[in-house]
């Protein structure tokens, strides 16, 4: 069967190589990059504009990026039909191509989170490296753990106040280059969909904007759920008698923590929220308005063919549902998860839109084609691009998450910058 | 050496081996000989449409050439069908890219629905074949990330299968919907103008078969070349012309219905 066919329906005119080739995994790609920009965004607020209130939040936001920097690549790698070559993208780049900058762009941007990160866990790494050495008798974890803090200090165990003065301007200079990198490591997901001039609904000089901008959005609501989850995992375990760190105003300061950073963020949220809704809704009007030949397929498409996972799913829920459920006054936690949830899903319903929508309709622009994901596997392919393929690569980060705050912790140190 | 020394060092020797190494470029024996094609060559193509009649034997006789399989809905060639009614309401199909000729009047409107036209509804009704334009400015070429999809000094745009990591970027920059996925290599695939006949003297496959001359190539370089005179001193209109590709097929009778 050739690629495509099995989750492609052609409906009226449509050329026979015309199918929906770039599917879920293509849709995840730009959500995953997304959640990794605006995760850093959403650290460097604290970093580079010294905003106090983000403080708690900007730590576990940059080891959050991290986890979702290595989940970022695995949706294009699953794509490729040739995954062994996808190291041809950096032997041979052709720097014409906006994937070719992929290399470029991901590469700079990861040095410049782990750097970041390394200057923020440095004085930890030494103290851990220092006690574990002191420690008698090692079990095999605290021998695995001494080796790998000791490897991570990378031979520099300054910890005078003088050198982390050094390691807090290190890592403001880091945040401060990271926010453009960022943007751009997002800028250039939406150039890739932006700059096929072939089709009309991708090509706008608006989508790598519009991209950064639901990217910010998707990476905080991430950062707010998962900060949420974790906080709530603590209270948890702060309330169980058996737990040695139980005590009632243990649980009590989590919980006003908590709602502090939430209330804060969401104010962030719904800020650049809006910035996100009205690019979008401005680049609508503007193809009705300036009604070149493709409109007629796109208005079929947008507001007929697709109208509920347009309008419905991403501008009802995604955007409407959580813009009034942020805006109304005496925000409280439960309100805040569905917000973020309804933020995060709105957020992909745009990049499906975007990725999906755009192959809808025939370069004829007199035929229709129809997606239907796979869900229940049957081959290699149907499996990888399909429902499972794409749950796979959502929950990676979190994996990845559990065991990278085994190294790098977010609570309970003793915040120095 | 302290560690300070040590990282400059390494920073430079980084730097100093990246430079040279990315200016260094893998090319396959194919790639190069295709690099060394004759210049004074630019292939062109001429289709007339008043001559096509949708018989298909272009489209088989490509599948045959290129091992495309002959059951695969996908081809590096095909032809469609335009059906003009009175009432101004347009019809088009190609039914498996026309391989087996248009052999029934009901026009194909996909997901198993067909649509009969009387014939005294037709006001005007036309076959137009299609095929890779082999662009002079190709977008393909433009996006492929490894460099596995380049174009000929003869303008000819070839895909190097054992590079191309099939990530389908070409196939969404092409505005003519020419490329797919070979479904045996799974690499970006398209026609090249059979290439491998064309540098020996001999026709394309499509042109070969086509009993009615509705497909022609030539070297729009040789003022001599039969093609070359009809392209330069007649009427013949190319495909999406506002793309900027500038396609060298060339269509005689081509209408506006066609896109």
């Amino acid at each position: 069967m050739v690629h495509g066919e099995l989750w492609t329906l052609k409906e009226l005119f449509v050329t026979p190589n015309e199918y929906i080739y770039w599917s879920v995994q293509i849709v995840m790609y730009p959500f995953m990059t997304g959640l990794v920009a605006g995760a850093f965004v959403l650290s460097s607020l604290y970093h580079v504009f010294g905003i106090k209130e983000l403080k708690d939040i900007a730590r576990f936001a940059l080891v959050f990026s991290f986890a979702l920097l290595f989940a970022a690549p695995v949706p294009i790698i699953l794509h490729l039909q040739h995954p062994f070559r996808g190291i041809n993208n950096l032997m041979t780049p052709h720097f014409t191509s906006a994937i070719a900058a992929f290399g470029i762009v991901f590469s700079t941007y990861g040095a410049i989170v782990a750097s970041e990160l390394w200057f923020l866990y440095r004085k930890h790494f030494v103290e851990q490296s220092q006690f574990l050495k002191k420690k008698q008798d090692k079990d095999f974890g605290e021998k695995l753990f001494y080796l790998i803090y000791t490897a991570l200090t990378l031979g520099s165990f300054d910890i005078s106040k003088e050198a982390q003065h050094k390691d807090e301007k290190a890592i403001k200079i880091l945040a401060a280059i990271g926010i453009p990198v960022a943007c751009f490591l997002h800028g250039y997901a939406g150039f890739i969909f932006g700059s096929v001039k072939a089709n009309a609904l991708w090509m706008t000089p608006l989508m790598p904007v519009i991209f950064i901008m639901s990217a910010v959005v998707s990476g905080i609501a991430l950062c707010m759920l998962t900060y949420i989850v974790t906080m709530e995992i603590r209270k948890f375990l702060a309330c169980k008698k058996q737990s040695p760190t139980y005590s009632p105003e243990c649980r009590e300061e989590i919980k006003s923590v908590e709602v502090n950073v939430i209330k804060m963020t969401a104010k962030y949220l719904l800020f650049f929220l809006i910035f996100a809704i009205s690019l979008e809704l401005l680049d609508l009007i503007f193809r009705g308005y300036t009604a070149t030949k493709s409109w007629d397929v796109l208005r079929s498409v947008i507001y007929e063919k697709d109208f509920n996972s347009i309008f419905v799913f991403q501008y009802g829920i995604g955007n409407l549902i959580p813009f009034i459920l942020f805006l109304l006054p005496g925000m409280t936690i439960r309100r805040a998860v569905v917000g973020v949830v309804l933020v995060m899903f709105g957020v992909f319903m745009m990049r499906w839109n975007v990725v999906i929508g755009g192959q809808a309709f025939s370069l004829t622009f007199a035929g229709y084609m129809h997606y239907h994901l796979p869900i229940i596997p049957h081959d290699w392919e149907t499996l990888k691009e399909g429902l499972f393929g794409a749950l796979a690569v959502f929950i990676m980060p979190f994996v990845l998450f559990f065991f990278l705050t085994k190294i790098f912790p977010i609570f309970g140190l003793k915040e120095s910058h | 050496m302290n560690r300070r020394e040590f990282l400059k060092n390494t920073a430079k020797a980084v730097a100093g081996v990246t430079v040279p190494l990315a200016a260094i470029e893998i090319l396959s024996p194919a790639r190069v000989q295709a690099l060394k094609a004759d210049s004074s060559v630019r292939w062109a193509f001429l289709v007339d449409t008043y001559k096509c009649v949708g018989c298909g034997l272009c489209v088989k006789a490509c599948k045959n050439e290129n091992e495309i399989p002959y059951e695969a809905n996908v081809t590096r060639t095909w032809v469609e069908r335009y059906v003009l009614t009175k009432d101004g309401k347009l019809y088009a199909d190609s039914p498996k890219g026309a391989r087996d000729g248009f052999t029934s009047a009901k026009i194909d409107l996909g997901m198993g629905k067909f649509q009969d036209i009387r014939k005294e509804d037709i006001k005007k009704a036309f076959f137009v074949p299609k095929l890779c334009n082999q662009c002079e400015n190709p977008p393909c070429v433009q996006v492929c990330p490894v460099g596995a999809t380049y174009q000929a000094p003869d303008g000819v745009v070839l895909v190097d299968r054992t590079w191309c990591i099939g990530c389908g970027y070409c196939i969404m920059g092409c505005p003519y919907g020419v490329r797919f996925f070979h479904p045996k290599y799974h690499t970006a695939e398209k026609c090249n103008f059979c290439y491998h006949r064309i540098n020996k003297g001999l026709k394309t496959a499509c042109v070969q078969a086509c009993p009615f001359g509705a497909r022609q190539i030539g070297n729009i370089k040789d003022p001599n070349d039969p093609v070359a005179k009809i392209i330069t001193t007649e009427r013949v209109g190319i495909l999406k012309s506002e793309f900027g590709t500038k396609p060298q097929v060339f269509y005689i009778g081509l209408d506006e219905e066609v896109r």
